[in-house]
């Protein structure tokens, strides 16, 4: 009898929590529209040429020049603000995915490997770590969008180098517990080599508290670049990601103009409320300890 | 194979030791800087071991937690480095030199001690036991997996236990698992940490006699490690008994039980609760007086003079070394040859 695959038996005990469930279908759409939205945002919010200045700042239901309706708005460029957000959350999406991969894969190769070697490389290494650790992560993200300047891979450095040393500091933990255990000793023994001991068994066995640290670091990933954008640090202006909707909304906000800044901010907490309630569920699941 | 491979020694340890340093952290650097006590002794866990196992033996190891039985099982399989001296399996050494020390062989293989620990509970059965062979070329991967079922039916399990996962299986089916990862490395010499010390009573026989059983089949050389002296004495062809990192007395299985040369090992045997049958005499064992003296701080002479019933001033002073006390047998104890 060939048993369920842990995947499998993963996915059966996710499926019992429907919040969790929920979250991850609207993750699903946020990343369907993002990925589709050139094809299905009623406007394209990046060609200056197709803005119209007399729709600037009409209320959400408009009716534009364009021969559409404006749902949520239009903002001071006369942009609508449903194709923005659609374009911003693309923007989003792509960056917080992007940087956490890279910090992932970085700090993960970075933590395991000084646990596996330890002496005066891990503590070299880790106390590095520490050391960038004990400054805030926006203000290393802030200095380093500055110094970079703007552009979708300039944010995405900045942002890797902010957060992979959270991957590398848990990766580091979970790599130094299973590089002591006999299963490891087992396989240096027969003997295999030592990059095959890292990635066959230490690393998968590491996995579960990295998957959650990515969960977290995402969703900071996204909210980090939307802090930028907001600050002015991000992406340019002629490509509006959901911080500068907002930033740009900010002055009209008094005014009774609410829907330039709330409506990016709304999609914004959606999608990071969404990613950290999928990655609660996945902690509660791959923490042994709250195992049933 | 090589010249001394055919001379009938499988394994043979020269004067290897083994010493464990104090990991001085940073903080504990600061504070002896600062003129505070830091505790820099190293353990001696395995001292000044010689000893050679012939193809086909088993030799059984013995002595009380701590003295070092592990670490030399350790020594032997390859897992650690020895601090000095040589081990050789088949005259082959078993590790590289320089800064980071790496395996050479694959003949020799260990058995661990906690089968819920020695298999990575991420792996499917069949993986684990082919990894090793796939790697070092014994078995193509496309023939991993009936490779694998076939290993697993050597020691007595069905081969759907390819597919699924260490958690599927109790305590004795994973120790099975572990042998078979164990042998389909094909190895000469096989080192059983405490193989069936964390197994239920009921399950160590069966485990026992498919060691016994696989020793007979595939013609294994085993260093048999325990503090069981009843588990050692029933697969052991020769006993080593050790001390504090010194083994005090070797010699074939049935001699040294039946007429122990070595106070320590008389004072073993000794120790062993007895089970008393004819009713009248009371159930009574002497234990060993005193405690086993601190690893980092062994007293000079003879390790256990402290302890020795029968100690002479010498004893405290001069370290006997192994002499020979009959066919076979040697034990460290200035009293064996006055005897």
């Amino acid at each position: 009898m060939a048993e369920a695959s842990p995947l499998a038996r993963f996915w059966q005990e996710f499926r019992e929590n429907r919040v969790a469930v929920a979250s991850l279908a609207v993750i699903v759409a946020i990343a369907l529209v993002a990925l589709l939205a050139p094809w299905i945002a009623p406007q394209d919010p990046y060609d200056i040429g197709k803005l119209v200045l007399a729709d600037a700042r009409r209320p959400p239901g408009h009716a534009g020049s364009g021969g559409y309706v404006h749902w949520l708005g239009t903002d001071a460029q006369g942009r609508d603000l449903l194709s923005a957000i659609l374009y911003g959350l693309r923007i989003s999406v792509q960056i917080g995915v992007a940087a956490g991969a890279i910090a992932f894969v970085l700090g993960a190769a970075l933590g395991t490997t000084a646990a596996f070697l330890g002496g005066r490389a891990e503590m070299l290494v880790m106390r590095f770590i520490d050391l960038q650790l004990s400054f805030p992560a926006i203000l290393l993200a802030l200095v380093l969008a500055a110094l970079l300047g703007q552009g979708k891979w300039q944010i995405i450095a900045a942002l890797v180098t902010a957060q992979y040393a959270y991957f590398a500091r848990t990766a580091h933990g979970a790599a130094a517990a299973e590089r002591a255990k006999d299963y490891v000793e087992a396989a240096l023994s027969t003997p295999m080599p030592a990059r095959a001991v890292i990635l066959r068994h230490i690393l998968p066995n590491s996995l579960p508290p990295l998957i959650v640290v990515a969960t977290v670091q995402i969703a900071n990933a996204i909210a980090l670049e939307a802090t930028l954008s907001f600050l002015g640090l991000g992406l340019p202006v002629t490509e509006p990601s959901l911080g500068m909707l907002i930033a740009n909304g900010f002055q009209y906000m008094l005014s009774g103009r609410y829907w330039i800044s709330i409506y990016p901010g709304v999609a914004l907490i959606v999608l990071i409320v969404a990613i950290n309630l999928v990655g609660d569920q996945v902690r509660d699941q791959l923490n042994p300890r709250l195992k049933r | 194979m090589s010249a001394s491979g055919e001379s009938g020694t499988a394994v043979s340890v020269t004067g290897a030791s083994k010493q464990f340093a104090p990991l001085v952290a940073l903080g504990d650097r600061i504070a002896a800087a600062l003129g505070g006590s830091v505790e820099r002794r190293s353990v001696r866990a395995v001292d000044d071991v010689s000893l050679e196992i012939a193809r086909g033996e088993t030799l059984g190891l013995v002595g009380e937690s701590g003295c070092g039985k592990s670490t030399l099982g350790r020594l032997v399989a390859g897992i650690l480095p020895p601090s000095a001296g040589t081990i050789r399996i088949c005259g082959e050494p078993v590790m590289s030199q320089g800064r980071r020390p790496r395996k050479l062989t694959t003949r020799v293989q260990t058995i661990f001690q906690d089968p819920y620990a020695s298999l990575d509970p991420r792996m499917r059965i069949g993986t684990i036991v082919a990894e090793g062979p796939v790697h070092h070329g014994l078995v193509a991967s496309a023939d991993a997996a009936a490779y694998a079922a076939r290993w697993l039916a050597k020691v007595g399990l069905d081969p759907d236990a390819v597919p699924r996962y260490p958690h599927q299986f109790s305590g004795g089916q994973r120790q099975r698992i572990a042998i078979a990862r164990a042998l389909a490395m094909q190895p000469e010499v096989l080192v059983c940490d405490e193989p069936v010390a964390s197994l239920d009573v009921s399950i160590q026989a069966q485990v026992l006699n498919l060691l016994l059983q696989l020793r007979r089949e595939l013609k294994l050389t085993m260093l048999f490690i325990s503090h069981h002296l009843g588990v050692v004495r029933h697969v052991s062809d020769r006993v080593a008994i050790m001390y504090l990192g010194r083994i005090v007395e070797i010699g074939p299985a049935e001699t040294v039980y039946a007429r122990p040369q070595h106070p320590y090992t008389q004072a073993l045997l000794a120790s062993v609760p007895q089970l008393v049958l004819d009713g009248d005499a009371p159930g009574s064992f002497r234990p060993i007086a005193g405690e086993l003296p601190s690893p980092l701080s062994p007293p000079p002479g003879c390790h256990f003079h402290q302890r020795c019933p029968v100690a002479l001033p010498r004893c405290s002073i001069e370290s006997p070394q192994l002499r020979d006390a009959g066919p076979g047998q040697a034990a460290a104890c200035h009293l064996v040859a006055s005897r």
